[in-house]
């Protein structure tokens, strides 16, 4: 049983109960029952529940590959990331030119946009306070993973 | 139809853990050490070039901090668990089958599965590497035996590039390379067995595989005949989907600084039995004796040498804390001596003995006793709030014997407060 992509929600048992691996740090939301029994009449709500909203699920598309980091600095404000934000960050993706991926650059990750060309691979900054970064093809650059998801509290 | 093992394992693992979320590490000799400080449990390869051993205590390399730059780290379990943990997973979804044989490695049964066994290795290696920035080498073999040496070919054979298969060499050219391999690199031959070995010239690894049931059975245990066996490709060995209750359940660590007071060692000894008592009750079993020992080490040449141990039977198989802590604390009374320098104690729970009753579910009528109830809470309470949240005033409080873990990185993957920092 793999979550499958297109939902971006797990498997489900029947009643609602989600199928978690066994690592999963998220949260499992196991439902006691469809609905609290009420004495008088049945809600008529019932037949109509669904299942419960994980946001793990939603998130984490790939639990074993994906990794929070915690961002620090500014250069990358014009993609939405900001100082102290989460990044949700997926390895599994494949680093295409163009998206936002965290990079281990001279013994440090750092989050910027990448932009693959002839001549090496250049790391965008997002803020034009910041310079770009090209790394020339022989250069020591490892990409470390691709940004899933930012979480930011306004 | 022959089987198809392989046994994966993470290079270097703890290292490599520690290397993910610090890339500064990366070409620099790190070691990381065993719990408390006290041994070098993972190397890099650059430590190991440095000639540094594994097992080694730190004080013995700590100089090479200062001449080679080597950097040290305190262990980091639950990072190293949680790595564990995903690797494990994703290394299930290449086989029907699979044994999780330690924190970083498995067997996993590739028979019947079509396609190149080494082909799908690679597929391995690629995705470890991808997904959690670490490398694994596969051993692949018609048994666990020789995929376990498989294993160590594809580690040491810089052309293997971390995959060796027995299947993809013609039977001489297995024979020449088994001829080059000293026999103590056979899973569960040992330093000791090896030197035994030695003396029936039995050297290499070919050697072993070609000596006689006979003369096998007059000098070792089954163990060794099996190991023969599977040597010759006989599959003994299966594959365990789930880790049996271990025989013997230890905890053990030195202390900080030498101790020489009963009233201190008691608190380590029951801070030990806490530990113990706890990963007992996770693989429910029951006990029969508990031995404790202590050591003054042999490093100080000079200083008096005490380092015994003892047996202490219980009236009744136990895993209440309280019972397997008052053995062991009468057992450490009777072997203590005053005047030594104590610099390392532990406990052993053992007499394996399985838990009779099942254990009693929320609707049945009868109720676990109290004393499951309070060790069962206990656990829950520890589970959920931390290690030690819930413990025992005999392993005291301040526990000014205990040796520090100085260096642990962040559990960046288990704790928020703890991420790893992205520049930005």
């Amino acid at each position: 049983m793999t979550p499958s992509p297109e939902s971006g929600q797990r498997p489900y048992l029947p009643f609602g109960i989600p199928l978690t691996p066994a690592n999963d740090n998220g949260r499992q939301w196991l439902p006691l029952g469809a609905s609290k029994v009420s004495a008088g009449f049945p809600s008529p709500a019932t037949d109509h529940i669904d299942q419960c909203l994980d946001l793990t699920g939603y998130l984490v598309l790939h639990p074993e590959a994906t990794f929070f980091l915690r961002v620090k600095g500014n250069s990358m404000t014009g993609a939405g990331i900001h100082h102290g934000d989460l990044l949700i960050v997926d390895r599994s993706l494949e680093p295409a030119s163009g998206r936002v991926v965290v990079a281990a650059l001279n013994g440090e990750l750092t989050v910027k946009r990448m932009q693959r060309s002839g001549n090496g691979i250049t790391l965008k900054a997002e803020n034009p306070a910041y310079p770009d970064v090209t790394v020339a093809a022989d250069q020591d650059l490892q990409i470390w993973g691709v940004v899933a998801h930012v979480v930011h509290t306004p | 139809m022959s089987r198809v093992i392989a046994l994966v394992d993470g290079n270097n693992f703890y290292v490599s853990c520690e290397r993910v979320f610090k890339p500064a590490l990366e070409r620099r000799p790190v070691v990381v050490l065993s719990n408390n400080d006290g041994c070098v449990v993972s190397r890099s390869n650059e430590a190991k070039a440095l000639g540094i051993r594994m097992g080694v205590p730190f004080f013995e390399v700590r100089p090479l901090v200062n001449s080679h730059g080597l950097v040290w780290l305190s262990s980091n379990y639950a990072l190293y668990g949680d790595m564990s943990a995903r690797m494990m997973t994703l290394l299930g979804e290449f086989a029907p089958r699979q044994e999780i044989y330690s924190i970083d490695e498995c067997f996993l049964d590739f028979s019947g599965i079509p396609g190149s066994a080494t082909a799908r290795a690679r597929d391995i290696r690629q995705r470890i590497c991808q997904y959690l920035g670490i490398t694994t080498c596969t051993g692949i073999g018609s048994t666990k035996t020789l995929a376990k040496l498989a294993n160590h070919v594809a580690k040491t054979r810089n052309e293997c590039k971390g995959v060796f298969d027995w299947a993809e060499l013609p039977a001489a050219e297995q024979a020449a390379l088994m001829d080059k391999l000293p026999v103590d690199k056979v899973w569960g031959v040992g330093r000791k067995f090896a030197a035994q070995l030695k003396r029936m010239d039995i050297h290499t690894v070919l050697d072993l595989r070609g000596t006689g049931v006979a003369r096998i059975r007059k000098n070792f245990s089954v163990v060794m005949e099996r190991t023969v066996a599977e040597l010759n490709g006989e599959s003994c060995l299966q594959l365990e989907d789930c880790m049996a209750a271990k025989a013997h359940i230890q905890a053990t660590r030195s202390f900080g600084r030498p101790v020489t007071e009963l009233g201190e060692l008691r608190e380590a000894v029951m801070s030990y039995v806490i530990r113990a008592a706890e990963r007992l009750r996770r693989q429910p079993s029951l006990r029969t004796q508990v031995t404790v020992f202590i050591h003054t080490g042999k490093y100080r040449p000079g200083t008096p040498c005490h380092s015994p141990a003892t047996l202490v039977p219980l009236a009744v198989p136990s895993d209440d804390t309280r019972r397997l802590g008052a053995a062991a604390v009468h057992g450490l009374e009777q072997i203590y001596r005053r005047g030594y320098r104590y610099k390392k104690a532990g406990v052993m729970l053992m007499g394996l003995q399985p838990v009779i009753a099942a254990q009693t579910g929320l609707f049945t009528a009868d109720q676990p006793s109290r004393a499951t109830r309070l060790m069962a809470t206990m656990d829950a309470i520890n589970k959920t709030y931390g290690m030690n949240t819930a413990t025992f005033a005999g392993a005291g409080i301040e526990q000014p014997w205990r040796m520090q873990s100085t260096r642990r990185s962040p559990r960046y993957t288990t704790s928020w407060h703890e991420l790893a920092i992205v520049a930005a």
